[in-house]
């Protein structure tokens, strides 16, 4: 005898950028799918759908996540950061500052995910996080100084296929303070 | 994609259970693999059992001196631990050395020891594959195999394992704990995979319906120096064409303590114990590294597009073995 067949829906409260939603999803939905077809959230973008290009980054609970792997139902109860929450009011987030000075893009399809990356990159390494590109991960070493070499490793996960790069390392230099050691 | 339900576990008890009542139920981790592997319909789960929730996020001394690291730690957080830093460096590297920040942050722990292949014949659901549909053949074996297994490996399936965090869990004798319906249990991490033989669908030695709860690092004082290498396409964001965890202990010249596992050659992390053995008591010196390394690669099979991992192999480990030397001579 199988077990009793499970509701493939559920009703469920999403709290994205500080406001409550709640909808019914079909346990498949993705956040990324939720919060733009769902919650009219369009800033987050879909790129690959796969978790292989970043273009869909957010931050749950502070921390960036690729909102294309994480169901919406999984999601209940964690705080959703998206491109639309960082700004405060008219003024920009100084990530979102940073990419319009410097030219962090072309197209702009990957400026969303990079710039959710990008804060959470700061603060990672304002946390003392190593990266593969850190030489000594041992913690008797300190945090490593965020060079261009730094951003470009903690920053693989968003892909721009015009090949902003550059300017993108540039940008997230600045934003961190850190624009001697990138440029 | 198929339809499925979904629970939330509020405990370790109550997600092994709805595990054993439906064996068409899988444990959602971060959900980095299974999510995807999903989406593609290779994974058909009919519920879903999310271990998020449970207290199984915390890295905690264990009581001799090493290290117990639960199920659900992120990858982020246990690469970012001071004491994984400290103690076994290369852990933490060959966690920075996988995947993206943003995918860091999201898998488990567990999860990472349980992700499939990327072997581009599983993945696809319209080709044969003997590991997803036992009996169906291997078309690496003839076909694209360029990143696929030198050791180990069988004529029904030459995937290799894609986790970089479980070779130096391998190098460092990982303890794999688990709980079940019928109550807990644990598999060093040498036993926790299983030979591929005619079996690859068989990945694991976990009973079936069991929940990983954690992963016990033993005290290993020779981890305190130790590397994790990668060689890739890229220079970032991509699996292992090869990679070396290494731990070496040197006392005037000889090499006291070695350890030595392969990633991205087997359908599992690779503990290289020929090569452990040959090196303890040797010279610690290029040519030992070299006659250690030869040890293991002598039973390499290669396939004609991945024979260069032979070569790979060999280089990578005499290089990362010169390094901890040199850092050991300093």
């Amino acid at each position: 005898m199988g077990p009793a067949p499970a509701p493939t829906h559920s009703a469920i409260t999403l709290q994205v950028n500080g406001e409550k939603y709640t909808l019914s999803v079909d346990h498949r939905t993705t956040l990324l799918d939720a919060l733009r077809e769902r919650l009219d959230l369009t800033g987050t973008k879909k790129g690959c759908d796969q978790g292989q290009c970043g273009a869909c980054t957010v931050l749950l609970d502070g921390r960036r996540a690729v909102s294309c792997l994480q169901l919406a139902v999984a999601a209940e109860g964690r705080e959703i950061t998206t491109i639309e929450g960082l700004a405060d009011g008219e003024r920009l987030h100084p990530v979102q500052q940073a990419f319009l000075d410097l030219d962090g893009y072309q197209c702009g399809y990957c400026t969303p995910g990079q710039i959710c990356s990008a804060v959470a990159v700061i603060e990672e390494h304002a946390a003392g996080w190593p990266s593969a590109a850190t030489d000594d991960v041992r913690p008797e070493a300190g945090v490593p100084e965020l060079t261009a070499e730094e951003i470009r490793e903690r920053m693989s996960g968003n892909l721009c296929r015009c090949g902003a790069y550059v300017s993108i390392v540039q940008a997230v230099a600045r934003a961190a303070g850190a624009e001697e050691a990138a440029v | 994609m198929r339809e499925f339900g979904y629970h939330r576990a509020a405990d370790v008890s109550g997600a092994v259970a709805l595990l054993a009542a439906d064996p068409d139920a899988r444990f959602l981790g971060g959900g980095t693999n299974l999510v995807d592997l999903m989406k593609t319909g290779v994974e058909r789960p009919a519920r879903l059992v999310d271990v998020r929730d449970l207290p199984l996020d915390r890295i905690e001394p264990a009581g001799d001196g090493g290290l117990r690291i639960g199920a659900t730690v992120t990858n982020s957080e246990l690469a970012a631990h001071p004491e994984v830093r400290r103690r076994y460096p290369a852990l933490a590297q060959a966690v920075l050395a996988g995947a993206s920040g943003q995918l860091r942050n999201m898998a488990t722990v567990g999860g990472n020891l349980l992700q499939r292949t990327r072997c581009g014949y599983f993945t696809d659901a319209s080709k044969p594959c003997n590991k997803r549909v036992p009996g169906s053949g291997c078309p690496a074996i003839e076909g694209v195999h360029h990143n696929h297994a030198v050791l180990g490996a069988s004529a029904h399936c030459v995937a290799v394992h894609p986790s970089d965090m479980g070779v130096a869990l391998a190098a460092f004798d990982a303890v794999v704990s688990y709980e079940t319906a019928d109550g807990p249990g644990a598999l060093p991490l040498a036993d926790f995979y299983l030979p591929v033989g005619d079996t690859p669908h068989r990945e694991t030695a976990l009973p079936p319906g069991a929940l990983i709860t954690g992963v016990t690092l033993p005290p290993a004082p020779v981890a305190a120096r130790s590397r994790y290498r990668k060689v890739r396409e890229r220079a970032s964001y991509a699996f292992a064409i090869g990679s070396v965890a290494a731990a070496l202990d040197v006392a005037d010249g000889v090499v006291r303590e070695v350890r030595l596992a392969f990633g991205a050659v087997a359908s599992r992390p690779w503990r290289a114990r020929a090569a452990e053995r040959a090196l303890t008591g040797a010279p610690a010196d290029a040519d030992a590294f070299a006659a250690a390394a030869d040890a293991e690669l002598s039973a390499a099979r290669p396939l004609p597009d991945n024979a260069y991992k032979v070569t790979l192999m060999r280089n990578l480990t005499v290089a990362v073995l010169t390094e901890l030397a040199e850092e050991a001579a300093r």
